[in-house]
């Protein structure tokens, strides 16, 4: 069963120096979900632009294909010289660690699902089930702003770079942007904006460099980029075959790709100016609930239902490492590292946050608290503490 | 799954951890405990079960605690006493492992049709049993539920003739081991269950794709570039990534303590004040830090505003005005790229332009090309160009300028606090609000409106003299 999306036809044309050929992508409708890929000098192309042959068999395509999935497994493990925990040997391990919760934010009259920093690094967007969305100044505990969403699973929300805005969405398959006030008793949803519109519900979505655009992701399996000013859909990225649960964008200096994962347990990295998915991974045994970059842009960590966080080495192309233990059977939530990538915090359905020192692969801290489970965990843009969201209404920041 | 309770992966392994807690030989000890009148049997307490996980999962009471309240809120294991409380206690409180009949299976759904069925035949055994949550719940369903509603109270009749026949310890067990079923499909208020249902995935991932030409093609184009993709060794790619980790290290609040002191352990924000994103005299770690990278320095609006400090010395303010222009481009709104582009043009690319940027000329040809027909885009090319001109040759002769030199000296290095208890509690009271973000924006925005009004039009013969000094 596909979902019927509307078809979008996109021309995009990238011209690129240097070494790289002219590409021409043409993106037609979803049902189809053909890419035509016209490389000059490229002999696939010619034959991807081909009519289907008679001669051609499935069979033939298929141990064609197979016979690339080996031969790109032989590359990849030619350059495979040295494990994660052999670099890791000559590490010192970490000391241990107290985090304390410093702070519990009540409010909530419902399972909290999303939550994200604003760039001050104190203010924080927290969004649930009940369909309100709170602006909150986690450092006072203030509360700043409350929404109430027309619908109901709010499972997205971002705060905008510049700190005066919001975005969030859920149930209601769009994205919507609320600009913040000074005034406390200004009404937000009148000067709300619908931006994003999907099939079917909003998972995630993130701000790109800026307030004027924003990437969202899908349970109709998709991912897709929009101007803010217009509602205009700018790019759309398909290549997942179930429902899309997470995103985030590279730390990079070119800013131009982005990782999302999904229910096919599956975690894509995407060219945010073609709409071509460039990497894929495909180790996780179960749905993929989160997914956040190494703060170099090199690697991406991934949390799943399967209880185990891994990491991803995006210039190898490879998986690196597991993070799992037994005593773990419980799906991971969300995940997110500290500030030097040393430490990987995980929040997970057994209402527990595990720390996981992601160079020699072991658990360093579980943290307790939480009376249901974790949703979602982010850790603050200067890196100084980490807040986790729950199923028990509550948030708790932690340091 | 972001939203619903159940996963079919966690099911297996717990299962069979329930399964062998059941053991007669090596699992938890049971015996037959009397509830009310009627005596139960396989009852275990909680304590035992505790120690059973402890020990057989080799964890500590703690985490076994945990485990062991998953069970609970999962509905694999059920508390006699206490039973809305879907947790474990570590002491002599009574539970029972639920029948396979009522744990939580992906296949069958608790729906409303069966949960109306038992509250309906709750109501017919004795009236006003229900709680207000399940009246509330009652209520509901008949609305929803009208169309078959004798259908409903017929076999809510039907089981509880049924219930009757059988002996009394077997209607005992069987009504609490339902019992819990509910409490953990339908919580009570203030209950926290694992079975809490959301919203259904909407395409099943284990359906099989239409293996047309079409799928395998893609798969080979994919594969194809994928191989030709240039990869890197994993000494290198590893190696890189434990350098971040080293080079980062002194500046992880986690890691290593931040001065003053780390606003959510002391209540005092003065480290946030202390690097404010355009403070006058920034501290020593944030200087140190803009030497770590070139997108380091220009991430930080205060090492960007250094940057052009030196920039300005060295008349060479172009290059990193036209990465400006195309980045606010990039990430611009759609309706404003054409006029951007007019402007970039004029100001950077054309001959003889104010601000002209040196690129090659097989770069400038296709960029002009480009902005014929302008896509926030058409600049990738010469914004990359600038920016490793920039990386490779710019940032480092910053980094070994008097400019930089002068910042590393003047930067500050704040003594760590030593808060009394006292004096931390007195933080606690007095948590300053700081400056809403929306007003520092509008500051900001002010600034950016000044400079370009005073950048106003360019003289460019003082240009042109100040280029032929520096050359």
């Amino acid at each position: 069963m596909y979902p019927s999306i509307h078809p979008s036809i996109h021309l995009s044309t990238l011209t690129s120096i240097s070494s790289s050929p002219v590409i021409i992508y043409v993106h037609l409708a979803v049902q189809q979900l053909q890419t035509l890929c016209f490389l000059a000098n490229f002999p696939l192309a010619k034959m991807a632009a081909q009519e289907v042959q008679p001669s051609e068999t499935i069979a033939k395509l298929k141990s064609e294909s197979e016979a690339l999935k080996t031969k790109l497994e032989e590359e990849r493990a030619k350059l495979h010289d040295v494990e994660l925990h052999q670099v890791a040997e000559k590490v010192d391990p970490l000391g241990q660690f107290v985090m304390k919760t410093r702070r519990t934010l009540k409010g909530h009259g419902n399972k909290v699902l999303c939550m994200d920093w604003c760039k001050d690094k104190r203010r924080i967007v927290s969004s649930s089930q009940d369909g309100k969305v709170i602006v909150w100044d986690a450092f006072t505990t203030n509360k700043e702003h409350a929404v109430t969403m027309p619908c109901t699973w709010v499972m997205a929300c971002a705060y905008a770079p510049s700190g005066c805005a919001v975005a969030c969405g859920g149930l209601d398959n769009k994205c919507s942007v609320y600009p913040l006030s000074l005034d406390k008793n200004e009404n937000l949803a009148a000067k709300k904006k619908s931006v994003a519109m999907h099939t079917n519900y909003l998972s995630a979505c993130s701000f790109t460099n800026s307030d004027m655009q924003i990437l969202t992701s899908s349970g109709d399996g998709t991912c897709a980029l929009w101007d803010v000013e217009s509602g205009q859909l700018l790019q759309s990225f398909h290549g997942h075959a179930a429902d899309v649960l997470c995103l985030d964008l590279a730390p990079s200096e070119t800013g131009n790709t982005f990782v999302s994962g999904g229910c096919d347990k599956k975690a894509n990295v995407w060219d945010m100016r073609s709409g071509q998915c460039i990497q894929s991974f495909e180790t996780h045994e179960s749905d993929i609930n989160s997914v956040r970059y190494y703060p170099s842009g090199d690697a991406f960590a991934s949390g799943s239902d399967d209880a185990t966080c891994r990491l991803y080495d995006l210039r190898a192309d490879r998986e690196v490492a597991i993070y799992s233990k037994e005593s773990i059977i419980f799906g991971a939530s969300s995940v997110d590292f500290s500030l030097s990538g040393r430490l990987l915090f995980g929040g997970y359905n057994d209402y527990t946050i595990n720390v996981w020192d992601v160079l020699k692969g072991t658990r360093v801290s579980i943290l307790f608290g939480h009376e249901n489970r974790v949703s979602t965990l982010r850790v603050s843009p200067d890196g100084t503490a980490f807040c986790s969201g729950s199923w028990d209404h509550t948030l708790r920041v932690r340091e | 799954s972001k939203i619903r309770g159940d996963t079919v992966h966690e099911q297996s392994s717990v299962e069979a951890m329930v399964l062998e807690m059941q053991d007669s030989k090596s699992g938890v000890k049971s015996s037959e405990q009397k509830l009310n009148i009627t005596s139960i049997p396989h009852v275990v307490t909680g304590q035992d079960i505790l120690a059973w996980i402890a020990n057989h999962m080799k964890v500590d009471a703690q985490e076994a605690q945990t485990i062991g309240t998953m069970l609970v809120a999962y509905g694999f294991i059920y508390p006699l006493q206490d039973h809305k409380k879907l947790i474990l206690k570590p002491d002599v409180s009574l539970y029972r492992f639920q029948t396979p009949y009522f744990w939580p299976v992906q296949k069958w759904k608790a729906d409303n049709t069966d949960y109306a069925i038992y509250l309906a035949k709750r109501n017919i055994r004795k009236k006003g049993t229900l709680d207000v949550y399940e009246q509330e719940y009652y209520k509901n369903l008949h609305k929803w539920l009208n169309h078959k509603w004798d259908f409903i109270v017929m076999q809510a009749k039907e089981q509880y003739r049924a219930g009757k026949e059988r002996n009394k310890a077997d209607r005992v067990v069987f009504d609490c081991q339902e019992r819990a079923y509910w409490i953990v499909h339908r919580p009570p208020p203030r209950t926290h269950s694992a079975m809490d249902y959301g919203v259904d995935r909407l395409i099943d991932p284990n359906a099989e794709e239409n293996k047309t030409f079409d799928y395998y093609r893609r798969i080979i184009i994919f594969t194809q570039q994928a191989i030709m993709r240039s990869k890197v060794k994993s000494t290198v790619s590893l190696g890189a990534i434990l350098k971040h980790m080293t080079t980062y290290k002194d500046h992880d609040p986690f890691l290593a303590p931040c001065l003053p002191s780390n606003p959510w352990q002391t209540d005092d924000s003065s480290y946030w004040d202390l690097n404010m994103r355009n403070v006058e005299i920034p501290t020593k770690m944030r200087v140190e830090r803009w030497s770590f990278s070139f997108f380091e320095l220009l991430n930080d609006p205060r090492g960007r505003t250094d940057f052009k400090v030196f920039l300005k010395k060295e008349f060479s303010g172009e290059n990193l005005a036209f990465w400006e222009a195309a980045e606010e481009m990039k990430w611009g709104t759609a309706s404003s790229i054409s006029e951007k582009a007019q402007t970039i043009f004029k100001t950077f690319l054309a001959p003889g332009a104010p601000r002209w940027i040196n690129i090659d000329g097989r770069t400038m040809g296709l960029t002009v090309k480009g902005l014929e027909h302008p896509h926030r885009y058409v600049l990738d090319a010469a914004q990359t160009h600038i920016f490793m001109l920039m990386k490779k040759d710019t940032f480092y002769r910053y980094l070994k300028s008097p400019v930089y030199k002068d910042i590393q000296k003047k930067a500050l290095s704040p003594a760590p606090h030593n808060f009394t208890p006292s004096q931390l509690e007195q933080n606690a009271q007095n948590r300053k609000p700081g400056i809403n973000p929306i007003i520092i924006w509008q500051q900001e925005e002010e600034e950016r409106a000044k400079a370009a009004a005073a950048a106003g039009p360019i003289d460019i013969k003082k240009l042109m003299a100040s280029k032929l000094d520096r050359k």
